[in-house]
């Protein structure tokens, strides 16, 4: 069946039909996609955050762990302790190789060097991990510990931290540097004094998000850290250290009440401090433009 | 006068070194296993300690328990059917997702839809275990796997019965696909809003609605970039540990024979065998674990590496 339409062009009806099925066959698949990634998504935490809150309480924050029971006291000292001296040795090192492939990476030398962070990024955090148990626990002697855990997890953000760096000062503009340079600055001075204050927000947002990914990471410290009952005593070697995210894995397989608890407020906290941080990033980056 | 650049050019240095360090450590602590286990490592399926308690031997030149063979056959093959089933179906997952973010949606909504999509990849590898732990495998095990088996099962015998208690290839296949979703589903919905708006008017002023822009004209254009990000996809799948381990059921020398079938993974594996090869006087099983951690390691730089060649050709990466 056709019409004609006013310029005398015909309309065919049944095609005019049947694409208006197939582009509302096509909305219905995505968003049905998009419904069940956000479902997904919204069970998982809430899943997290009712179980969680559930087997929280005052003492979850009191008292250490005790065999599959107790608090969780150790775990978060632990897993905060271990996280931040990785941030320590990452952040530095990261930001000046950032520096470095933004200002300076424009020849072969840098190109292999960001072709090789960017794969860097993608090898298995368990390889670092078994890379970190060969290197420092048995071959340095460190045993499981501090240093050989956060040492293992600074290897692990430094690629984030160094590309989200180098992808901030690249986008400054030119004038600023030719300002800088304009004014009798030394390459120190611009980098340092215009460059970076500029370009601190996004730094910072990437310099969180690496933080973030180190708090929800497990295999690699399973092989360098392993675990304790107690709180960290201040050794860096010689000492395993507790951690949530081991808590999760381990207590969740256990056949006790108790031990699941502990499971399920330990998951709750770390993804807690994994939501507030990348909330906090994204706020810190979105404020800025 | 440019002591600031060598001083942060040495620092840079770092980075490439850690990735062949890391490499060359791997392959100088494993290359007793490598001499030991030959071609076979790749090619058996038999991972075995050997006799605890007996004297060690001399086999090929290395000092080895009686009876020690390790083969990771299995491992090899529950590392690429978990990845490509989570491939398969984050895919179309993925492509989808970005098509309702790029053009379903607009202004406060979009942006919160993005951020929901961006937060799944947020939430840590164990966490994600614990809820494919506790939720998924009943919920699979108890009413999709035996529905699934009553259905396809009839076409394709890979989904037939038995369908097992939940634990096993398909899970992991699921709860990795997940994972990877917003990866695949973020940078194509930065690479479609990043297309020229003239092609998206040109489109529209020839008659056609959203989606057959979409359809017709946005979504070819984007055929490297939605290859180079599954790749990237793909390479995470193979590295993932936690999750895996807590719903794959953990096999040991056998290939999965349907879908449901328990299966292990190289990451999940090293992890899960720590423990019992430290019992190994000779220390050839630590070692032997360390081949395995190469030969991921070998995969994933492949991986990605032909992942990071792709998205630069396609002009997404400088």
């Amino acid at each position: 069946m056709s019409a004609v339409t006013p310029t005398g062009r015909r309309i065919d009806r049944a095609r005019l039909r049947r694409r208006r099925f197939i582009d509302l066959a096509y909305w219905f698949a995505v968003a049905a996609a998009f419904t069940l990634l956000a479902f997904v998504l919204l069970h998982i935490l809430g899943y997290v955050f009712v179980r969680g809150v559930q087997s929280l309480g005052l003492e979850t924050f009191t008292t250490d762990t005790q065999g599959l029971a107790g608090g969780l006291r150790n775990a978060i000292l632990g897993s905060l302790e271990l996280s931040g001296f990785a941030l320590l040795l990452a952040a530095p090192i990261g930001v000046s190789a950032g520096i470095y492939l933004s200002e300076w990476g424009g020849g072969w030398v840098g190109r292999i060097a960001r072709f090789m962070s960017d794969v860097l990024v993608g090898v298995p955090s368990i390889v670092l991990g078994y890379f970190g148990y060969i290197t420092m626990v048995l071959y340095l002697g460190w045993q499981f510990s501090m240093a050989a855990g956060a040492i293992t997890l600074a290897i692990l953000m430094l690629p984030y931290i160094a590309r989200t760096s180098e992808m901030a000062l690249r986008a400054q503009p030119w004038s600023l540097r030719e300002a800088a340079y304009a004014l009798g600055a030394g390459e120190r001075r611009v980098v340092l004094r215009a460059l970076l204050p500029a370009a601190r927000g996004p730094i910072f947002t990437g310099i969180l998000l690496a933080l973030a990914i180190s708090l929800g990471e497990t295999a690699p410290l399973i092989y360098t850290v392993n675990w304790s009952n107690y709180s960290w005593n201040g050794h860096f070697t010689h000492e395993p250290v507790a951690y949530l995210t081991y808590v999760i894995w381990s207590y969740i397989g256990e056949p006790y009440a108790s031990a699941h608890k502990l499971a399920y407020a330990a998951a709750l906290l770390i993804t807690l401090m994994v939501l507030v941080i990348n909330l906090g990033a994204r706020a810190l980056l979105w404020r800025r433009r | 006068m440019f002591r600031f650049r060598w001083a942060v050019g040495g620092i840079a240095v770092l980075l490439p070194l850690s990735l062949l360090v890391i490499a060359g450590f791997l392959l100088q602590y494993s290359w007793p296993a490598i001499q030991f286990n030959g071609l076979g490592f790749l090619l058996n399926n038999d991972w075995n300690l050997g006799r605890m308690y007996g004297n060690p031997v001399t086999v090929r030149g290395e000092l080895v328990l009686p009876g020690a063979s390790y083969g990771v056959l299995f491992l090899i093959g529950g590392t690429l059917l978990s990845s490509l089933i989570a491939i398969a179906l984050a895919l179309p997952l993925g492509v989808l997702s970005a098509v309702f973010l790029s053009a379903g949606l607009r202004g406060v909504a979009r942006a919160a839809a993005s951020f929901l999509v961006e937060l799944l990849a947020a939430v840590p590898s164990v966490v994600y275990g614990l809820w494919g732990y506790v939720v998924l495998i009943p919920f699979l095990g108890h009413h999709l796997y035996p529905l699934l088996a009553d259905t396809l099962g009839r076409i394709f015998p890979a989904f037939a019965e038995p369908t097992g208690s939940g634990y096993g290839l398909f899970t992991a296949g699921i709860l990795l696909s997940f994972m990877i979703v917003p990866l695949i589903a973020a940078t194509l919905r930065d690479a479609l809003d990043a297309t020229d708006s003239a092609l998206r008017e040109s489109g529209v002023a020839l008659g056609a609605s959203r989606i057959e822009v979409m359809r017709h004209i946005l979504l070819p254009g984007q055929r490297t970039v939605i290859a180079g990000a599954s790749i990237l996809a793909l390479g995470r799948a193979l590295g993932e540990t936690m999750a895996v381990l807590m719903v794959s059921g953990n096999a040991l020398n056998i290939l999965p024979k349907n879908i449901y079938d328990p299966v292990s993974t190289m990451a999940a594996f090293i992890v899960s065998q720590l423990d019992s090869a430290m019992q190994d006087p000779t220390g050839m099983a630590v070692r032997s674990l360390a081949e395995v951690a190469l030969l991921l390691m070998a995969i994933s730089v492949l991986v990605n590496g032909a992942a990071q060649t792709l998205l630069w050709l396609s002009g997404r990466r400088a």
